[in-house]
């Protein structure tokens, strides 16, 4: 795997917006974003109410997603070109949703909607419709998804990375600070992870660092890479930026994305949390 | 400071203000607001906590801690990098003119 099968420049974006075979995808958190002006052709998702069931604490189940994708014009063969706000987390957690779901096809737009909108590249505001597919996808594969209680098994054994802020993994902040931070889950991180922002990992334009840049941060925080990885953070988003960056660019082999993150693990009743504030 | 107008923020209804440590602002230009700047918040270290993208309006808002944080704003017209300091809980105005 290179760093051209899972990454596309906003330069390649633009010359294949009407390329057939390849569907644009916004996807967000909020979804006014898109409303108020888009790449052109893409279609969006919504990270909530897309792609998280309405009742139960989980993803939407394989049937869902195929109704969803279906519905959305997107077929199984297409090639998917993910991009969206908040510096590409909730397009690199739909990135990772997707492989989840066994789609081979897809790509993240570098830099996402921050790059494109800082470079002046054109915004639509009119309405995509693409005709309904018969979208199949796989059974989850959880090689790269961490649950709660592997993550527990996994203090001092396998390389937990806390990608949040430095605020939020001492405890000072319990929620990135565009969110209030009455939360409630307890203040704090999981004994023996590494705090490596997400941050660190891409440029302030939202792209990400070059493969020798990120090899050498990850190397530099203690990362052993003799060892499996789960990356977290309160929901899961950013961590999907860091899997995204350990497990796809660097190509790291064994690499979960722990999507309970914080906002389960700082509820659990007796677990242990460090805190330094 | 600047040109745009001292704007309250319209925070929502559940914030509790005594508890929470309100960042916010106008980012501005040649005395006009600015849509659309990304505007991030930078802990004591430099380090990113959070960003977001002005409204309509030219307003950001963050929920930060007390402490010494900066901002630092980019948009394809400028950018700009301005000092906060937050003494305590409540609200604290930090307007940005771009350059």
């Amino acid at each position: 795997m290179s760093r051209a099968d899972v990454l596309v420049s906003a330069d390649w974006a633009e010359e294949n917006l009407n390329t057939p075979g390849v569907v644009f995808v916004e996807v967000d958190e909020d979804t006014t974003a898109y409303d108020g002006g888009h790449i052109p052709g893409a279609v969006k998702l919504d990270w909530k109410t897309d792609l998280q069931d309405p009742v139960v604490r989980d993803f939407v189940n394989k049937d869902q997603f195929e109704k969803l994708l279906s519905e959305k014009g997107i077929g199984s063969e297409d090639t998917v070109i993910l991009y969206g706000g908040n510096n590409n987390w909730f397009a690199a957690y739909a990135y990772w949703y997707f492989k989840l779901f066994g789609h081979d096809r897809v790509k993240l737009l570098d830099g996402g909607r921050k790059k494109w909108e800082l470079d002046g590249r054109e915004l639509s505001k009119d309405t995509v419709s693409r005709p309904a597919t018969a979208y199949t996808a796989k059974d989850q594969d959880t090689s790269i998804r961490a649950f709660r209680d592997e993550v527990i098994a996994a203090i001092g054994k396998k390389n937990l990375i806390d990608v949040r802020s430095p605020d939020e993994f001492v405890g000072r902040l319990l929620a990135p600070a565009h969110l209030p931070q009455e939360q409630a889950q307890r203040a704090g991180h999981i004994p023996t992870a590494l705090n490596i922002p997400w941050s660190k990992a891409a440029n302030e334009d939202g792209t990400f660092k070059s493969d020798d840049d990120l090899r050498k941060l990850y190397a530099d925080a203690g990362l052993d890479e003799s060892k499996d990885t789960i990356a977290y953070c309160r929901i899961g988003e950013r961590s999907s930026h860091t899997w995204f960056a350990l497990h796809e660019l660097l190509g790291y082999p064994d690499v979960k994305n722990y999507d309970g993150s914080w906002t389960e693990y700082g509820s659990l009743v007796g677990v242990p949390v460090e805190k330094d504030v | 400071m600047c040109g745009a107008p001292a704007q309250a923020p319209e925070l929502p209804a559940y914030v509790d203000v005594t508890k929470e440590t309100v960042i916010y602002g106008v980012v501005s230009r040649e005395g006009a607001p600015v849509p659309a700047a990304y505007v991030r918040l930078l802990d004591a270290s430099g380090e990113f906590t959070a960003e977001v993208v002005t409204s309509a309006t030219g307003d950001f808002r963050f929920y930060a801690a007390p402490g010494q944080w900066t901002l630092s704003v980019l948009h394809r017209d400028g950018s700009a990098r301005k000092p906060v300091d937050a003494a305590g809980p409540g609200l604290v105005e930090a307007s940005v003119v771009l350059s």
